[in-house]
Protein backbone atom coordinates (compact mmCIF):
# COMPACT_ATOMS: atom_id res chain seq x y z
CA UNK A 1 0.00 0.00 0.00
CA UNK A 2 1.55 3.45 -0.71
CA UNK A 3 2.02 5.41 2.55
CA UNK A 4 4.37 8.16 1.24
CA UNK A 5 4.22 9.88 -2.41
CA UNK A 6 6.86 12.51 -4.25
CA UNK A 7 4.35 14.98 -6.14
CA UNK A 8 6.60 17.41 -8.59
CA UNK A 9 4.83 20.21 -10.73
CA UNK A 10 6.02 21.71 -13.71
CA UNK A 11 9.39 20.98 -14.84
CA UNK A 12 9.89 23.52 -17.95
CA UNK A 13 12.88 21.75 -18.95
CA UNK A 14 15.06 22.03 -15.66
CA UNK A 15 16.48 18.39 -16.42
CA UNK A 16 19.05 19.39 -13.70
CA UNK A 17 16.46 20.43 -11.15
CA UNK A 18 14.60 16.93 -11.96
CA UNK A 19 17.76 15.41 -11.02
CA UNK A 20 17.86 16.50 -7.25
CA UNK A 21 14.49 16.01 -7.33
CA UNK A 22 14.44 12.74 -7.96
CA UNK A 23 17.78 12.00 -5.65
CA UNK A 24 15.91 13.70 -2.54
CA UNK A 25 12.68 12.08 -2.63
CA UNK A 26 14.45 8.78 -3.12
CA UNK A 27 16.58 9.65 0.02
CA UNK A 28 13.19 10.58 2.07
CA UNK A 29 11.73 7.07 0.97
CA UNK A 30 8.88 7.75 -1.32
CA UNK A 31 6.73 4.99 -2.76
CA UNK A 32 6.44 6.63 -5.77
CA UNK A 33 7.61 9.67 -7.67
CA UNK A 34 4.23 11.56 -10.17
CA UNK A 35 4.83 14.75 -11.83
CA UNK A 36 1.69 17.05 -12.40
CA UNK A 37 2.72 18.22 -15.86
CA UNK A 38 4.23 20.58 -18.51
CA UNK A 39 7.57 19.22 -18.95
CA UNK A 40 9.06 21.53 -21.50
CA UNK A 41 9.15 25.23 -21.37
CA UNK A 42 11.59 28.01 -20.03
CA UNK A 43 14.46 26.28 -19.61
CA UNK A 44 17.26 24.57 -22.42
CA UNK A 45 17.42 21.06 -23.72
CA UNK A 46 13.66 19.95 -23.52
CA UNK A 47 14.31 16.04 -24.93
CA UNK A 48 17.17 16.01 -21.21
CA UNK A 49 13.82 15.44 -19.13
CA UNK A 50 12.18 12.18 -20.82
CA UNK A 51 14.91 9.59 -19.83
CA UNK A 52 14.44 10.78 -16.31
CA UNK A 53 10.93 10.05 -16.25
CA UNK A 54 11.10 6.99 -17.78
CA UNK A 55 14.01 5.49 -15.67
CA UNK A 56 12.69 6.55 -12.26
CA UNK A 57 9.16 5.16 -13.57
CA UNK A 58 7.57 8.64 -12.83
CA UNK A 59 4.01 8.58 -13.89
CA UNK A 60 2.80 12.29 -15.10
CA UNK A 61 0.00 14.34 -15.55
CA UNK A 62 -0.66 16.15 -18.91
CA UNK A 63 -0.41 19.82 -18.63
CA UNK A 64 -1.08 22.64 -20.84
CA UNK A 65 2.37 22.73 -22.22
CA UNK A 66 2.48 19.04 -23.15
CA UNK A 67 -1.05 18.86 -24.42
CA UNK A 68 0.21 22.16 -27.10
CA UNK A 69 3.44 20.28 -27.58
CA UNK A 70 2.00 17.05 -28.03
CA UNK A 71 -0.85 18.23 -30.37
CA UNK A 72 1.31 20.39 -32.79
CA UNK A 73 -0.85 23.73 -31.42
CA UNK A 74 0.40 27.29 -32.19
CA UNK A 75 0.70 28.49 -28.79
CA UNK A 76 1.42 26.81 -25.07
CA UNK A 77 -2.40 27.93 -23.45
CA UNK A 78 -0.90 29.20 -20.67
CA UNK A 79 -3.56 31.92 -20.54
CA UNK A 80 -1.32 35.01 -20.74
CA UNK A 81 -3.16 38.35 -21.67
CA UNK A 82 -0.61 40.83 -21.60
CA UNK A 83 1.52 41.17 -24.84
CA UNK A 84 4.61 41.53 -23.26
CA UNK A 85 3.95 37.75 -21.41
CA UNK A 86 2.92 36.53 -24.95
CA UNK A 87 6.22 37.76 -26.07
CA UNK A 88 8.01 35.84 -24.22
CA UNK A 89 6.28 32.89 -24.24
CA UNK A 90 6.30 32.69 -27.26
CA UNK A 91 9.89 32.17 -27.68
CA UNK A 92 10.26 29.71 -25.38
CA UNK A 93 7.53 27.70 -26.75
CA UNK A 94 9.21 28.22 -30.46
CA UNK A 95 12.38 26.92 -28.68
CA UNK A 96 10.74 24.05 -26.82
CA UNK A 97 8.34 22.65 -29.96
CA UNK A 98 11.62 22.86 -32.20
CA UNK A 99 14.14 21.14 -29.99
CA UNK A 100 11.30 18.27 -28.52
CA UNK A 101 11.60 14.95 -30.94
CA UNK A 102 8.85 13.06 -32.24
CA UNK A 103 8.46 10.39 -30.08
CA UNK A 104 8.63 12.50 -27.12
CA UNK A 105 5.68 14.91 -28.54
CA UNK A 106 3.81 11.39 -29.22
CA UNK A 107 4.24 10.09 -26.01
CA UNK A 108 3.15 14.20 -24.76
CA UNK A 109 0.18 13.46 -26.70
CA UNK A 110 -0.84 10.08 -24.97
CA UNK A 111 -0.90 11.62 -21.11
CA UNK A 112 -3.48 11.65 -19.10
CA UNK A 113 -5.30 14.62 -17.96
CA UNK A 114 -5.70 13.26 -14.63
CA UNK A 115 -4.40 10.44 -12.39
CA UNK A 116 -6.54 8.65 -9.78
CA UNK A 117 -5.03 7.25 -6.77
CA UNK A 118 -6.02 5.36 -3.29
CA UNK A 119 -3.73 6.00 -0.02
CA UNK A 120 -4.90 4.63 3.11
CA UNK A 121 -9.30 5.30 2.04
CA UNK A 122 -8.56 8.43 0.79
CA UNK A 123 -9.37 9.55 -2.76
CA UNK A 124 -6.21 11.64 -4.56
CA UNK A 125 -6.87 13.27 -7.68
CA UNK A 126 -3.54 14.76 -9.43
CA UNK A 127 -4.05 17.08 -12.06
CA UNK A 128 -2.35 20.03 -13.60
CA UNK A 129 -4.30 23.56 -13.41
CA UNK A 130 -7.54 22.04 -11.16
CA UNK A 131 -9.64 19.15 -12.38
CA UNK A 132 -11.77 20.86 -14.51
CA UNK A 133 -9.86 22.51 -16.57
CA UNK A 134 -5.75 22.07 -17.56
CA UNK A 135 -5.07 25.55 -17.43
CA UNK A 136 -7.07 27.28 -14.64
CA UNK A 137 -4.98 28.86 -12.04
CA UNK A 138 -5.58 28.42 -8.45
CA UNK A 139 -3.46 30.72 -6.50
CA UNK A 140 -3.71 30.96 -2.82
CA UNK A 141 -5.46 34.57 -2.60
CA UNK A 142 -8.15 33.88 -5.64
CA UNK A 143 -9.35 30.16 -4.24
CA UNK A 144 -11.44 30.01 -1.80
CA UNK A 145 -12.24 27.41 0.13
CA UNK A 146 -15.77 26.33 -0.51
CA UNK A 147 -14.91 26.81 -3.96
CA UNK A 148 -12.12 23.96 -3.61
CA UNK A 149 -15.29 22.04 -1.53
CA UNK A 150 -17.02 22.41 -4.08
CA UNK A 151 -14.53 20.49 -6.79
CA UNK A 152 -13.89 17.93 -4.60
CA UNK A 153 -17.57 17.08 -4.50
CA UNK A 154 -17.55 17.22 -8.06
CA UNK A 155 -14.99 15.51 -8.91
CA UNK A 156 -15.23 12.45 -6.15
CA UNK A 157 -11.72 13.39 -4.29
CA UNK A 158 -10.82 13.71 -1.13
CA UNK A 159 -7.24 15.09 -1.62
CA UNK A 160 -6.54 16.97 -5.10
CA UNK A 161 -3.42 18.26 -5.72
CA UNK A 162 -2.48 20.96 -8.72
CA UNK A 163 0.50 22.66 -9.82
CA UNK A 164 0.56 25.51 -13.36
CA UNK A 165 1.08 28.40 -11.04
CA UNK A 166 4.46 28.37 -10.31
CA UNK A 167 3.85 28.94 -6.65
CA UNK A 168 3.12 26.16 -3.88
CA UNK A 169 0.64 26.32 -0.88
CA UNK A 170 -2.16 24.23 0.53
CA UNK A 171 -5.40 24.19 2.92
CA UNK A 172 -6.95 21.49 4.59
CA UNK A 173 -10.67 21.98 4.30
CA UNK A 174 -13.92 20.96 6.26
CA UNK A 175 -14.84 17.18 6.58
CA UNK A 176 -11.25 16.17 6.11
CA UNK A 177 -10.47 17.23 2.38
CA UNK A 178 -7.14 18.56 1.31
CA UNK A 179 -5.90 20.50 -1.45
CA UNK A 180 -1.76 21.73 -2.57
CA UNK A 181 -0.63 23.85 -5.02
CA UNK A 182 3.05 21.80 -5.24
CA UNK A 183 4.75 24.35 -6.94
CA UNK A 184 7.13 23.74 -9.25
CA UNK A 185 10.99 22.57 -10.05
CA UNK A 186 11.04 24.95 -13.48
CA UNK A 187 11.66 28.01 -11.95
CA UNK A 188 11.88 29.45 -8.56
CA UNK A 189 8.67 30.84 -6.67
CA UNK A 190 9.53 34.84 -7.26
CA UNK A 191 10.63 35.24 -3.74
CA UNK A 192 14.06 36.42 -4.53
CA UNK A 193 15.41 32.66 -3.80
CA UNK A 194 17.08 30.17 -6.34
CA UNK A 195 15.93 27.00 -4.63
CA UNK A 196 12.87 25.53 -6.69
CA UNK A 197 10.22 22.67 -4.48
CA UNK A 198 8.03 19.55 -4.57
CA UNK A 199 5.86 18.33 -2.17
CA UNK A 200 5.44 14.77 -0.36
CA UNK A 201 2.31 13.69 0.54
CA UNK A 202 2.20 11.27 3.45
CA UNK A 203 -0.82 9.63 4.46
CA UNK A 204 -0.12 8.11 8.12
CA UNK A 205 -3.12 7.57 8.70
CA UNK A 206 -3.76 11.40 8.10
CA UNK A 207 -2.57 13.13 5.41
CA UNK A 208 0.16 15.44 5.70
CA UNK A 209 1.76 17.76 2.52
CA UNK A 210 5.61 19.08 3.25
CA UNK A 211 6.96 21.20 0.89
CA UNK A 212 10.67 19.96 0.22
CA UNK A 213 12.74 23.06 -0.91
CA UNK A 214 15.50 21.64 -3.60
CA UNK A 215 18.83 23.40 -4.86
CA UNK A 216 20.54 22.51 -7.83
CA UNK A 217 23.22 23.60 -9.72
CA UNK A 218 21.16 27.13 -11.08
CA UNK A 219 24.39 28.36 -12.50
CA UNK A 220 24.66 25.82 -14.88
CA UNK A 221 21.25 26.21 -15.98
CA UNK A 222 21.81 30.02 -16.31
CA UNK A 223 24.95 29.23 -18.89
CA UNK A 224 23.13 26.63 -20.40
CA UNK A 225 20.18 28.74 -21.47
CA UNK A 226 22.09 31.79 -22.47
CA UNK A 227 24.25 28.95 -25.01
CA UNK A 228 20.83 28.19 -26.25
CA UNK A 229 20.04 32.07 -26.66
CA UNK A 230 16.79 31.69 -24.37
CA UNK A 231 15.88 34.94 -23.36
CA UNK A 232 17.79 37.16 -20.64
CA UNK A 233 14.92 38.18 -18.59
CA UNK A 234 14.51 34.16 -18.00
CA UNK A 235 18.09 34.03 -17.12
CA UNK A 236 17.80 36.98 -14.82
CA UNK A 237 14.74 34.92 -12.73
CA UNK A 238 17.23 31.60 -12.60
CA UNK A 239 19.83 33.87 -10.84
CA UNK A 240 17.97 35.79 -8.83
CA UNK A 241 14.59 34.38 -8.04
CA UNK A 242 12.75 37.17 -9.23
CA UNK A 243 10.35 36.47 -11.96
CA UNK A 244 10.55 38.86 -14.59
CA UNK A 245 8.23 38.45 -17.18
CA UNK A 246 4.34 36.43 -16.72
CA UNK A 247 3.77 39.25 -13.86
CA UNK A 248 0.47 40.00 -15.27
CA UNK A 249 -1.36 36.37 -14.20
CA UNK A 250 -0.61 37.30 -10.52
CA UNK A 251 -3.48 38.00 -8.15
CA UNK A 252 -2.58 41.32 -5.89
CA UNK A 253 -1.44 39.48 -2.78
CA UNK A 254 0.93 37.34 -4.93
CA UNK A 255 2.31 40.44 -7.18
CA UNK A 256 3.26 42.41 -4.36
CA UNK A 257 5.47 40.06 -2.21
CA UNK A 258 6.98 39.74 -5.58
CA UNK A 259 10.51 42.63 -6.94
CA UNK A 260 8.46 43.21 -10.43
CA UNK B 1 -14.63 36.47 -50.43
CA UNK B 2 -15.50 35.59 -47.13
CA UNK B 3 -18.03 37.35 -45.25
CA UNK B 4 -17.50 37.84 -41.80
CA UNK B 5 -20.40 35.90 -39.38
CA UNK B 6 -21.46 39.40 -38.28
CA UNK B 7 -22.01 40.37 -41.73
CA UNK B 8 -23.52 36.76 -42.62
CA UNK B 9 -27.25 37.46 -42.31
CA UNK B 10 -29.46 40.29 -42.89
CA UNK B 11 -32.43 40.55 -40.64
CA UNK B 12 -32.21 40.26 -36.15
CA UNK B 13 -32.64 36.60 -35.66
CA UNK B 14 -35.44 35.76 -34.41
CA UNK B 15 -34.61 32.97 -31.96
CA UNK B 16 -31.52 33.93 -29.61
CA UNK B 17 -29.20 31.60 -28.89
CA UNK B 18 -29.51 30.13 -24.99
CA UNK B 19 -25.98 30.64 -22.95
CA UNK B 20 -25.95 27.78 -19.70
CA UNK B 21 -24.09 29.06 -16.72
CA UNK B 22 -21.17 26.73 -16.67
CA UNK B 23 -20.78 27.28 -12.90
CA UNK B 24 -20.73 30.60 -10.80
CA UNK B 25 -17.25 31.23 -10.68
CA UNK B 26 -17.82 35.40 -10.15
CA UNK B 27 -20.40 36.89 -8.16
CA UNK B 28 -20.58 40.83 -9.07
CA UNK B 29 -22.78 43.37 -6.41
CA UNK B 30 -24.33 46.23 -8.24
CA UNK B 31 -23.40 47.94 -4.57
CA UNK B 32 -23.88 51.72 -5.20
CA UNK B 33 -26.52 50.69 -7.69
CA UNK B 34 -26.54 53.41 -10.32
CA UNK B 35 -25.33 56.10 -8.37
CA UNK B 36 -21.93 58.01 -8.93
CA UNK B 37 -20.26 61.09 -8.11
CA UNK B 38 -20.06 62.13 -10.86
CA UNK B 39 -21.63 61.41 -14.88
CA UNK B 40 -19.12 60.40 -17.39
CA UNK B 41 -20.08 60.44 -21.29
CA UNK B 42 -19.14 56.87 -21.76
CA UNK B 43 -21.11 55.26 -18.90
CA UNK B 44 -22.96 51.86 -19.78
CA UNK B 45 -25.37 52.36 -17.63
CA UNK B 46 -25.89 55.95 -17.51
CA UNK B 47 -24.83 56.81 -13.52
CA UNK B 48 -24.64 59.96 -12.07
CA UNK B 49 -25.48 61.74 -8.57
CA UNK B 50 -29.20 61.29 -9.48
CA UNK B 51 -29.69 58.78 -11.26
CA UNK B 52 -31.87 56.21 -8.66
CA UNK B 53 -32.76 53.36 -11.43
CA UNK B 54 -30.72 51.50 -8.89
CA UNK B 55 -30.00 51.93 -5.00
CA UNK B 56 -27.11 51.26 -3.27
CA UNK B 57 -27.02 48.03 -1.32
CA UNK B 58 -26.99 47.44 2.39
CA UNK B 59 -24.70 44.70 4.01
CA UNK B 60 -27.95 43.11 5.51
CA UNK B 61 -28.99 42.46 1.93
CA UNK B 62 -25.39 41.49 0.66
CA UNK B 63 -24.85 38.92 3.89
CA UNK B 64 -27.43 36.53 2.40
CA UNK B 65 -25.87 36.08 -1.22
CA UNK B 66 -22.55 35.51 0.19
CA UNK B 67 -23.71 32.98 2.33
CA UNK B 68 -25.96 31.40 -0.47
CA UNK B 69 -22.41 31.61 -2.73
CA UNK B 70 -20.40 29.86 -0.70
CA UNK B 71 -22.87 26.24 -0.97
CA UNK B 72 -22.47 27.54 -4.83
CA UNK B 73 -18.66 27.46 -4.52
CA UNK B 74 -18.52 31.00 -5.93
CA UNK B 75 -14.24 31.83 -6.71
CA UNK B 76 -13.88 35.81 -6.56
CA UNK B 77 -16.32 38.20 -5.66
CA UNK B 78 -16.69 41.84 -7.67
CA UNK B 79 -18.39 45.16 -6.41
CA UNK B 80 -19.56 48.09 -8.77
CA UNK B 81 -21.80 50.87 -9.69
CA UNK B 82 -21.92 53.31 -9.70
CA UNK B 83 -19.43 54.57 -7.23
CA UNK B 84 -19.27 51.77 -5.10
CA UNK B 85 -17.68 54.09 -1.98
CA UNK B 86 -21.14 56.18 -2.00
CA UNK B 87 -21.88 53.15 -0.30
CA UNK B 88 -21.08 54.15 3.35
CA UNK B 89 -21.30 50.40 4.25
CA UNK B 90 -18.62 49.59 1.49
CA UNK B 91 -15.56 49.15 3.81
CA UNK B 92 -17.60 46.81 6.43
CA UNK B 93 -19.13 44.75 3.07
CA UNK B 94 -15.64 44.24 1.67
CA UNK B 95 -14.60 43.02 5.56
CA UNK B 96 -16.90 40.49 5.55
CA UNK B 97 -16.59 39.38 1.97
CA UNK B 98 -12.76 38.87 2.37
CA UNK B 99 -14.16 36.55 5.00
CA UNK B 100 -15.31 34.20 2.02
CA UNK B 101 -13.18 34.54 -0.73
CA UNK B 102 -11.07 37.72 -2.87
CA UNK B 103 -12.45 40.60 -3.86
CA UNK B 104 -11.97 43.48 -6.20
CA UNK B 105 -13.38 47.12 -6.40
CA UNK B 106 -14.32 48.72 -9.43
CA UNK B 107 -13.91 52.50 -8.48
CA UNK B 108 -13.45 55.88 -10.12
CA UNK B 109 -10.75 56.33 -7.33
CA UNK B 110 -12.29 60.01 -6.46
CA UNK B 111 -13.40 58.73 -2.69
CA UNK B 112 -10.23 56.78 -1.28
CA UNK B 113 -9.94 59.42 1.21
CA UNK B 114 -6.68 58.64 3.57
CA UNK B 115 -8.62 57.35 6.31
CA UNK B 116 -10.61 54.65 3.71
CA UNK B 117 -7.03 53.57 1.93
CA UNK B 118 -5.51 53.28 5.77
CA UNK B 119 -8.70 50.75 5.95
CA UNK B 120 -8.38 48.86 3.14
CA UNK B 121 -5.02 48.54 3.68
CA UNK B 122 -6.04 46.83 7.41
CA UNK B 123 -8.49 44.74 5.39
CA UNK B 124 -6.10 43.69 2.97
CA UNK B 125 -3.60 42.82 5.00
CA UNK B 126 -5.91 40.65 7.48
CA UNK B 127 -7.39 38.44 4.97
CA UNK B 128 -5.47 35.49 3.25
CA UNK B 129 -7.15 36.59 0.05
CA UNK B 130 -6.57 39.12 -3.05
CA UNK B 131 -8.22 42.34 -2.57
CA UNK B 132 -7.93 44.14 -5.86
CA UNK B 133 -8.70 47.74 -6.78
CA UNK B 134 -9.53 48.93 -10.45
CA UNK B 135 -9.47 52.74 -10.80
CA UNK B 136 -10.98 53.83 -14.36
CA UNK B 137 -9.23 56.67 -15.54
CA UNK B 138 -9.92 57.47 -19.94
CA UNK B 139 -6.38 59.54 -20.30
CA UNK B 140 -3.00 59.81 -19.08
CA UNK B 141 -3.51 63.76 -19.40
CA UNK B 142 -5.89 66.02 -17.56
CA UNK B 143 -6.87 67.62 -20.30
CA UNK B 144 -8.29 63.78 -22.12
CA UNK B 145 -9.46 62.78 -18.79
CA UNK B 146 -11.59 65.46 -18.10
CA UNK B 147 -12.99 66.03 -21.73
CA UNK B 148 -14.47 62.40 -21.10
CA UNK B 149 -15.20 61.93 -17.26
CA UNK B 150 -15.64 66.05 -16.19
CA UNK B 151 -13.53 68.59 -14.72
CA UNK B 152 -11.24 68.14 -11.71
CA UNK B 153 -11.86 64.77 -12.30
CA UNK B 154 -8.25 63.55 -13.10
CA UNK B 155 -6.64 65.16 -10.12
CA UNK B 156 -8.62 63.71 -7.41
CA UNK B 157 -8.80 59.82 -9.08
CA UNK B 158 -4.62 60.45 -9.26
CA UNK B 159 -4.65 60.85 -5.31
CA UNK B 160 -6.34 58.47 -4.94
CA UNK B 161 -4.06 55.92 -6.83
CA UNK B 162 -1.33 57.25 -5.02
CA UNK B 163 -2.95 56.64 -1.77
CA UNK B 164 -3.59 53.43 -2.50
CA UNK B 165 0.08 52.37 -3.58
CA UNK B 166 1.05 54.45 -0.61
CA UNK B 167 -1.22 51.79 1.42
CA UNK B 168 0.43 49.05 -0.52
CA UNK B 169 -2.05 48.58 -2.83
CA UNK B 170 -1.15 47.87 -6.95
CA UNK B 171 -4.55 49.53 -8.48
CA UNK B 172 -5.36 48.41 -11.79
CA UNK B 173 -5.62 50.98 -13.97
CA UNK B 174 -8.63 50.47 -15.99
CA UNK B 175 -9.17 52.52 -19.56
CA UNK B 176 -12.08 52.31 -21.38
CA UNK B 177 -10.89 51.98 -25.28
CA UNK B 178 -11.79 55.22 -27.29
CA UNK B 179 -9.13 55.10 -29.95
CA UNK B 180 -8.13 53.43 -32.99
CA UNK B 181 -6.16 49.94 -32.91
CA UNK B 182 -2.84 51.85 -34.43
CA UNK B 183 -2.71 53.90 -31.28
CA UNK B 184 -2.96 51.15 -28.46
CA UNK B 185 1.52 50.81 -27.81
CA UNK B 186 1.40 54.84 -27.69
CA UNK B 187 -1.64 55.05 -25.13
CA UNK B 188 -0.51 52.21 -23.22
CA UNK B 189 2.89 53.93 -23.05
CA UNK B 190 1.34 57.11 -21.77
CA UNK B 191 -0.35 55.10 -19.03
CA UNK B 192 2.88 53.58 -18.05
CA UNK B 193 4.54 56.94 -18.15
CA UNK B 194 1.91 58.83 -16.02
CA UNK B 195 1.38 56.40 -12.98
CA UNK B 196 5.70 56.01 -13.15
CA UNK B 197 5.46 59.71 -12.88
CA UNK B 198 3.35 59.31 -9.86
CA UNK B 199 5.57 57.05 -8.35
CA UNK B 200 3.92 54.02 -9.41
CA UNK B 201 6.80 51.81 -10.68
CA UNK B 202 5.16 48.74 -11.40
CA UNK B 203 1.78 49.99 -13.37
CA UNK B 204 -0.66 47.54 -13.82
CA UNK B 205 -3.36 48.62 -16.50
CA UNK B 206 -6.20 47.27 -18.08
CA UNK B 207 -7.88 48.59 -21.46
CA UNK B 208 -11.51 47.15 -21.77
CA UNK B 209 -13.66 48.02 -25.26
CA UNK B 210 -16.24 50.68 -25.38
CA UNK B 211 -19.73 49.03 -24.90
CA UNK B 212 -22.30 51.02 -26.81
CA UNK B 213 -24.91 51.49 -24.45
CA UNK B 214 -26.73 54.21 -22.27
CA UNK B 215 -24.98 57.54 -22.86
CA UNK B 216 -22.16 55.74 -25.00
CA UNK B 217 -24.84 55.55 -27.98
CA UNK B 218 -25.32 59.45 -28.20
CA UNK B 219 -21.50 59.45 -28.33
CA UNK B 220 -20.73 57.46 -30.88
CA UNK B 221 -23.13 56.00 -32.88
CA UNK B 222 -24.73 53.36 -31.80
CA UNK B 223 -25.49 49.59 -32.39
CA UNK B 224 -25.85 48.91 -36.67
CA UNK B 225 -29.42 47.09 -36.71
CA UNK B 226 -28.43 43.68 -37.09
CA UNK B 227 -25.50 42.99 -34.38
CA UNK B 228 -26.82 40.60 -32.85
CA UNK B 229 -25.29 37.11 -31.69
CA UNK B 230 -27.18 34.13 -33.41
CA UNK B 231 -26.46 30.21 -32.91
CA UNK B 232 -24.23 29.93 -35.66
CA UNK B 233 -21.88 32.44 -34.43
CA UNK B 234 -21.21 30.43 -31.27
CA UNK B 235 -20.60 27.31 -33.10
CA UNK B 236 -16.78 26.91 -32.27
CA UNK B 237 -16.84 29.81 -29.99
CA UNK B 238 -15.48 29.65 -27.23
CA UNK B 239 -18.37 30.28 -24.75
CA UNK B 240 -16.47 30.50 -21.55
CA UNK B 241 -15.15 33.99 -22.62
CA UNK B 242 -18.81 35.57 -21.93
CA UNK B 243 -19.28 37.32 -18.68
CA UNK B 244 -22.87 35.34 -18.55
CA UNK B 245 -20.74 31.71 -18.77
CA UNK B 246 -19.56 31.91 -15.31
CA UNK B 247 -20.78 35.02 -13.77
CA UNK B 248 -24.49 36.67 -12.21
CA UNK B 249 -24.51 40.26 -10.80
CA UNK B 250 -26.98 40.81 -7.34
CA UNK B 251 -28.68 44.34 -6.85
CA UNK B 252 -31.41 45.86 -4.86
CA UNK B 253 -33.91 44.63 -7.12
CA UNK B 254 -32.93 40.94 -7.94
CA UNK B 255 -30.09 39.01 -9.70
CA UNK B 256 -29.57 39.43 -12.91
CA UNK B 257 -27.52 38.02 -15.51
CA UNK B 258 -24.15 40.16 -15.88
CA UNK B 259 -23.59 43.83 -14.74
CA UNK B 260 -23.70 45.27 -18.53
CA UNK B 261 -27.50 44.63 -18.96
CA UNK B 262 -29.28 45.50 -15.63
CA UNK B 263 -31.14 48.32 -17.41
CA UNK B 264 -32.62 45.38 -19.91
CA UNK B 265 -35.69 43.81 -18.23
CA UNK B 266 -35.47 39.95 -19.42
CA UNK B 267 -31.75 39.92 -17.87
CA UNK B 268 -33.19 39.71 -14.41
CA UNK B 269 -33.01 36.32 -13.48
CA UNK B 270 -34.92 36.34 -10.62
CA UNK B 271 -34.54 37.21 -6.57
CA UNK B 272 -31.71 34.30 -5.51
CA UNK B 273 -28.86 33.23 -6.97
CA UNK B 274 -30.64 29.83 -7.13
CA UNK B 275 -33.25 31.61 -9.26
CA UNK B 276 -30.37 32.93 -11.56
CA UNK B 277 -28.57 29.79 -12.64
CA UNK B 278 -31.06 29.62 -15.22
CA UNK B 279 -29.93 29.84 -18.48
CA UNK B 280 -30.10 33.18 -20.61
CA UNK B 281 -31.13 33.60 -24.33
CA UNK B 282 -28.74 36.06 -25.72
CA UNK B 283 -31.36 38.79 -26.86
CA UNK B 284 -29.11 42.17 -26.49
CA UNK B 285 -27.07 44.44 -28.91
CA UNK B 286 -24.44 44.57 -26.14
CA UNK B 287 -24.32 40.78 -26.33
CA UNK B 288 -22.62 41.42 -29.93
CA UNK B 289 -19.75 43.41 -28.03
CA UNK B 290 -19.10 40.82 -25.65
CA UNK B 291 -19.20 38.02 -28.11
CA UNK B 292 -16.40 40.27 -30.23
CA UNK B 293 -14.10 41.22 -27.34
CA UNK B 294 -14.46 38.15 -24.67
CA UNK B 295 -13.83 38.10 -21.03
CA UNK B 296 -14.07 42.14 -20.26
CA UNK B 297 -14.33 41.78 -16.81
CA UNK B 298 -11.55 39.60 -15.06
CA UNK B 299 -8.37 41.15 -13.41
CA UNK B 300 -5.78 40.26 -16.16
CA UNK B 301 -3.60 43.65 -16.89
CA UNK B 302 -0.77 44.43 -18.89
CA UNK B 303 2.64 45.69 -17.85
CA UNK B 304 3.51 47.64 -20.79
CA UNK B 305 3.78 46.81 -24.25
CA UNK B 306 6.79 47.15 -25.20
CA UNK B 307 7.42 43.61 -26.69
S1 LIG C 1 -18.21 55.20 -15.88
FE1 LIG C 1 -17.88 54.73 -13.71
S2 LIG C 1 -17.16 56.66 -12.82
FE2 LIG C 1 -18.11 57.17 -14.77
S3 LIG C 1 -20.26 57.63 -14.30
FE3 LIG C 1 -20.19 55.47 -14.81
S4 LIG C 1 -19.94 54.45 -12.86
FE4 LIG C 1 -19.38 56.59 -12.53
S1 LIG D 1 -24.04 41.31 -22.40
FE1 LIG D 1 -22.40 39.80 -22.50
S2 LIG D 1 -22.27 38.91 -20.48
FE2 LIG D 1 -24.24 39.96 -20.64
S3 LIG D 1 -25.66 38.36 -21.31
FE3 LIG D 1 -24.96 39.37 -23.15
S4 LIG D 1 -23.17 38.13 -23.78
FE4 LIG D 1 -23.63 37.59 -21.69
FE1 LIG E 1 0.77 24.86 -16.88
Amino acid sequence: MMKKIALIGGVYSNYLALQETIKDARRRGVDAIYCLGDLGAFGPHPDRVFPLLSENEIAVVQGNYDHSIGNDLQDCQCGYTDPRDNYFAKISYDYTYANTSGENKRWMKALPPEIRLEMGGYRVLLCHGSPRKMNEFLWESTTPAHFLEKLCRDHQADIICATHTGIHWQVELPGDQHFANVGVIGRPENDGQTHVGYMILEVDPRPVFRYIPVEYDYRRLAREMQEEKLPEEFVETVLTGWWTTCLEILPAKERIRGKF
Amino acid sequence: MEASPALSYTSPPEVHPELHLDALDNLWFQVSGTLCNIACDHCFISCSPRNHSFELMTLAQIEPHLEASAALGVKEYYFTGGEPFMNKEMLDILERTLRYGPATVLTNGMLITPAKAARLQHLADNTRYSLELRVSLDGYTEAMNDAIRGKGVFKKAMAGVERLYAHGFLPIITVTKTWEDAEDEAVLQGFADLLKSHGYARPRIKILPSLKLGKEIARTQGYDRYEYVTAEMLEEYDCSQLICANSRVVTNRGVYVCPILIESPSARLGDTLEDAKRSYALQEQACYTCYLYGAICSNFSSGKRDA
